[in-house]
C-alpha cells in the first residue's frame, strides 16, 4: 500500500482510500481529501515536517504522520 | 422586530471583513461561554434591530474541533432568523462544502460571493443565476474589502428573515442512499421534536456523536438506525462518513463546472512565488529569524520600549502623580485617600498602563503577519519542534515576545487555531522571564553572586526548560489529553494585508486587554496597598508593620523548606504580583531605604546577610516561575475565558514553582554538605514525583460513548 508520506515532491497522485478513525480521518476529508481527489505534494517544510499539498486548488499543510492514513495509487 | 444574522464561513473567506463592513463601529467582542473562541456581535449599520454574529471559521459542521461545535450549537440552538454563509469565490469547491452542510439545517440562508474581485481579476466567469438555481438559495456577488455590495447584501437578508423561507437540502445522494436517510428522517420526525430532521438524518447516518447525543432516541430506536447505515455501508462497501463527504464533493464538482468557467491556469501566481521563497529549504529559516527579529526589535526593544518608558517613567511618573498630588493637596483631601489615590490606583494601573503602548505596537505586527497569510507559514515551519512537547509552531511567537512581556505574549497566543495548544502556551508564557524580571535577577546575583556570569542565562535556561517540562507533564493531564489536533490546516495565498482591518484588529485586542484586565488589575492593586499600608487597627503605617507584614509572617513558614522563609522574601514575593520589579522596591522599603538603585545595590549588604546563595538562588527560581504579575493574569483570565482556567493556569504555575525551588535548595544543600533531612527525601520525591508525570503513559481520553459499533473498513 503506497501511502501520501511516499509521494515525492513536486508529484501527484490520486486518493485511494483513508485510513484511520475519527476526527484525524473526518478532518482530512472534510478538507477535501476524498476518494478519487487528485493531490499535488508542493514541498516538505525545512525542518522536514509537515509538507505542503495542493487540492482542489489551495494549499493544504500536513503532517507525515497523518499523511500516511492517506492510500494513494 | 428584532433579527439576528449569523455570518457563517470557512476561516479566511471574509467573514470579519464583512462584518466590519456591515456593522461600523457597533461592536461587541467577547469570548463564547467558557472557552477560549472569541465572540463577535454587533448592530447592522442603521439597523437598531438587526443584530449581525460573526461565527467562528469553520469548514464543516462535524462536531469535532472547538469551532465547530461552537458554530454548530449556535445554528441548533439559537436559532438565528438568517444566515449568510459567505463563500470565497476564489477557493469555491472547498467552501461550497460547508454550504452544502448548512443547506441542510433549513435555517433561511443566502449565500454571499466573497472576493469576486480577485476571480475578476484572474479571469474566472461565474453565472450567477445559474448558481443560485443549483443551489436553491440566492447569491449575492460582493467584496468586502471593498465594502461591495455588502448593503444590498443585508437588505436582502433582513427581506429574507421577514419571509423566514427555509432552506432546502441539495439533492447531493446516490438513490440507496436517499432512500435510507429518507427512513432515519421518518424516524427521527416520529420520536423527536426536532426542527431539524435533514440535518440530523444525514448525522446519525454518520454517527455523529454530538448528534446522537442531542437527539437522546432510545436505544432501540438507535439500534433500528444502526441497522439502517449498516446496510447501507455494506451495499456502498465504504463506511457512512466517507461516503457522505465523498459524495457531498462530487455533487459540489458538478455544480462548479456547470456554472463557472476557470481560464486555463496560467503558471505560476504571485503568491506561489513568494512562497517558494520564504518556505525554500534554506532560506525559511533565516527569513523567519529576520521577521521575528524585527518584530521584537521595533516592538521589544525600540519604539515600544520608547514608549513603555516614556508612560511609565514621564507619564506615570512625572507627570500625573504631581499633578493629582498637588490637586488632592489644594483640595485637602485625607492622607489615607491621596495615598490610595497614589499609591495604590495610579501607582499600580499605571505599572500596567505603561505596557499598553508596546502592546499596540506588537498587536499591529501580528495583526500583518496574520492577514497577509504569513502566520500560518510560522506554524508550517515551526510546528516539527514544538509539537514534541504539546505546543503549536504558532507558539514560538507568545514565547518570544514573553522575554519582553508576559502580558502582549500572552495575548499573541490568540493566533494558535487550536484550543489546546491556545491553553498550553497560555500556561506557559510566562514561565519565560519578562524584562521585569531581570532587576529581580541582577539584585540577586548582584549581592549573593558577584561577578557570576551564569545567574541570568541560567534564568532563561530554567524558563526554556520549565516550558518544555511543563508542556509534557500538561499533555499528558486529563484536562489536555485525547487525541493529538489534526494538524491539517490550509495555507492561505499570500496577500496585501488591507489596513482597515488590520488596524480594527489591532484596536481591538489593545482594547480587550485594557478592559478586561484591567479590572483585575485595579482590583489586585488596591488590595495590595490597602494590605501593605494599613495595620489591623486600620492606621496608616509603614510597610513592616502593615497587614501585609503581619500575613508575611504567617505565609513565612510555607517557604522554609525552600531556604527564604523570613517575612521579609514572603511580602517581597507578593508585592511582586503587582509588578515583578516591585520585588526589588519592597526589599528596599523593608530594609529602610527611601530610594533603591533599578538592580538595588544598596541592598546587596543586607540581602547577604538575609540569605545564603542556595536560598538566594531558589527565591530567584521560585520568583521567576511562579504566578506572574496581576496584568499576566489579568490577560490569562481574558484569553481563557473562565475563572476556573485561570485559577488551574496560576495554581499549576505556583505549584511548579514551588517544587522547582525546594528540589534545587534541598538538593543543594545536601551536595554542600548539609546532611541528609526529611527537606533531602521532600526533594527526591519531588524528582520522581516529575519524573513520573514525565514518562508515564498518557491518561487516554474518557472512553467515548461508542453507541454505534463501528464497521470495520
Ligand atoms: N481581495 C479581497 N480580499 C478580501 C475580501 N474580503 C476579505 N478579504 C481579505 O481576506 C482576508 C481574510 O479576511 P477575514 O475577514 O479576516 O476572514 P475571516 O477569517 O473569515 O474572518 C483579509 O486579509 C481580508 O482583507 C474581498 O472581498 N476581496
Ligand atoms: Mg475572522
Amino acid at each position: 500500500m503506497k501511502t501520501l508520506k511516499a509521494v515525492k515532491c513536486g508529484e501527484s497522485t490520486k486518493v485511494v482510500k483513508l485510513h484511520g478513525d475519527g476526527p484525524i480521518r473526518r478532518r482530512i476529508m472534510d478538507m477535501g481529501i476524498t476518494k478519487g481527489v487528485d493531490v499535488f505534494v508542493r514541498k516538505v517544510a525545512p525542518l522536514g515536517d509537515p509538507i505542503e499539498i495542493t487540492v482542489l486548488g489551495y494549499e493544504l499543510s500536513i503532517r507525515k504522520a497523518d499523511a500516511e492514513l492517506i492510500e494513494v495509487f | 422586530m428584532n433579527l439576528k444574522i449569523a455570518l457563517v464561513g470557512n476561516p479566511n473567506c471574509g467573514k470579519t471583513t464583512m462584518f466590519n463592513a456591515l456593522t461600523g463601529s457597533s461592536q461587541y467582542v467577547g469570548n463564547w461561554p467558557g472557552v477560549t473562541v472569541e465572540k463577535k456581535s454587533g448592530k447592522l449599520k442603521g439597523h437598531n434591530d438587526v443584530e449581525i454574529i460573526d461565527l467562528p471559521g469553520i469548514y464543516s459542521l462535524s462536531p469535532y474541533t472547538l469551532e465547530e461545535v461552537v458554530s454548530r450549537n449556535y445554528l441548533l440552538n439559537e436559532k438565528p432568523d438568517v444566515m449568510i454563509n459567505i463563500v470565497d469565490s476564489s477557493n469555491i469547491e472547498r467552501n461550497l462544502y460547508l454550504t452544502t452542510q448548512l443547506l441542510e439545517t433549513g435555517i433561511p440562508m443566502i449565500l454571499a460571493l466573497n472576493m469576486t474581485d480577485i476571480v475578476k481579476k484572474r479571469g474566472d466567469l461565474i453565472n450567477i443565476k445559474a448558481l443560485a438555481k443549483r443551489l436553491g438559495c440566492e447569491v449575492m456577488e460582493t467584496s468586502a474589502v471593498k465594502s461591495e455590495g455588502c448593503a444590498e447584501l443585508a437588505e436582502k437578508a433582513i427581506t429574507l428573515g421577514k419571509s423566514r423561507q427555509k432552506s432546502k437540502p441539495l439533492p447531493i445522494f446516490s438513490t440507496d442512499i436517499t432512500k435510507t436517510l429518507g427512513q432515519i428522517e421518518s424516524i427521527i420526525k416520529t420520536k423527536s421534536t426536532t426542527e431539524h430532521p435533514d440535518f440530523y438524518a444525514i448525522k446519525l447516518f454518520e454517527r455523529d456523536e454530538k448528534a446522537i447525543e442531542q437527539l437522546n432516541l432510545s436505544d432501540t430506536v438507535m439500534a433500528e438506525i444502526t441497522a439502517l447505515t449498516v446496510s447501507c455501508e455494506e451495499a456502498m462497501d465504504d463506511d457512512s462518513e466517507s461516503i457522505v463527504t465523498s459524495e457531498r464533493y462530487q455533487t459540489i464538482g458538478r455544480i462548479v463546472s456547470d456554472t463557472i468557467k476557470k481560464k486555463a491556469s496560467t503558471g505560476m501566481t504571485p503568491s506561489d512565488k513568494i512562497d517558494r521563497i520564504v518556505t525554500n529549504r534554506f532560506l525559511a529559516l533565516p527569513i523567519f529569524a529576520a521577521i521575528m527579529f524585527l518584530m521584537y526589535f521595533v516592538s521589544v526593544t525600540t519604539v515600544g520600549a520608547w514608549v513603555t518608558d516614556w508612560t511609565n517613567d514621564v507619564l506615570f511618573g512625572e507627570i500625573i502623580p504631581p499633578a493629582v498630588e498637588a490637586l488632592l493637596v489644594s483640595w485637602g483631601t485625607a492622607e489615607w485617600l491621596n495615598s490610595l489615590i497614589l499609591d495604590g490606583i495610579i501607582g499600580g494601573v499605571g505599572a500596567v498602563l505603561g505596557f499598553v503602548p508596546q502592546m499596540f505596537v506588537l498587536f499591529l505586527f501580528l495583526a500583518i503577519l496574520e492577514d497577509c497569510g504569513y502566520m500560518a507559514r510560522v506554524a508550517f515551519i515551526m510546528d516539527r519542534v514544538f509539537r514534541k512537547f504539546g505546543l503549536s509552531g504558532k507558539s514560538f511567537i507568545p514565547l518570544l515576545i514573553g522575554t519582553g512581556c508576559s502580558v502582549p505574549g500572552i495575548m499573541a497566543s490568540r493566533t494558535i487555531e487550536n484550543e489546546r495548544d491556545r491553553k498550553m502556551t497560555i500556561m506557559t508564557t510566562s514561565f519565560i522571564p519578562c524584562s521585569a524580571k531581570l532587576p529581580v535577577i541582577a539584585l540577586i546575583a548582584g549581592a549573593l553572586f558577584p561577578g557570576s556570569v551564569w545567574v541570568a542565562p541560567s534564568a532563561y535556561f530554567i524558563g526554556v526548560a520549565a516550558i518544555i517540562v511543563s508542556g509534557i507533564i500538561l499533555k499528558k493531564t486529563r484536562g489536555f489529553s485525547g487525541d493529538p489536533a489534526p494538524f491539517i490546516m490550509e495555507l492561505p495565498a499570500y496577500h496585501v494585508p488591507g489596513a482597515k482591518g488590520v488596524l480594527i484588529h489591532m484596536w481591538e485586542r489593545g482594547k480587550s486587554f485594557i478592559k478586561k484586565a484591567g479590572t483585575v488589575i485595579f482590583v489586585a492593586s488596591i488590595t495590595i496597598w490597602f494590605l501593605s499600608s494599613f495595620n489591623f487597627a486600620l492606621e496608616m503605617v509603614d510597610t513592616n508593620e502593615s497587614i501585609l507584614a503581619a500575613l508575611g509572617m504567617i505565609i513565612a513558614p510555607v517557604f522554609i523548606p525552600l531556604g527564604f522563609g523570613t517575612w521579609e522574601a514572603t511580602v517581597a514575593t507578593i508585592t511582586g504580583l503587582i509588578a515583578k520589579e516591585t520585588v526589588v522596591s519592597t526589599f528596599g522599603v523593608l530594609f529602610g531605604f527611601a530610594e533603591v538603585a533599578e538592580d538595588g545595590a544598596e541592598l546587596w549588604p543586607q540581602l547577604q546577610m538575609a540569605f545564603t546563595q542556595m536560598a538566594a538562588f531558589s527565591f530567584l527560581v521560585f520568583n521567576l516561575l511562579c504566578a506572574p504579575c496581576f496584568a499576566a493574569i489579568g490577560a490569562i483570565h481574558r484569553e481563557m475565558g473562565s475563572a476556573k482556567w485561570t485559577l488551574i493556569a496560576v495554581g499549576y504555575q505556583t505549584a511548579f514553582a514551588y517544587t522547582i525551588a525546594l528540589i534545587i535548595y534541598q538538593l543543594g544543600l545536601f551536595f554542600t554538605g548539609g546532611g541528609f533531612g526529611i527537606g533531602t527525601a521532600a526533594a527526591i520525591l519531588m524528582i520522581a514525583a516529575l519524573l513520573y508525570l514525565l514518562f508515564r503513559k498518557p491518561v487516554s481520553k474518557t472512553k467515548q460513548k461508542q453507541l454505534i459499533p463501528v464497521k470495520e473498513i
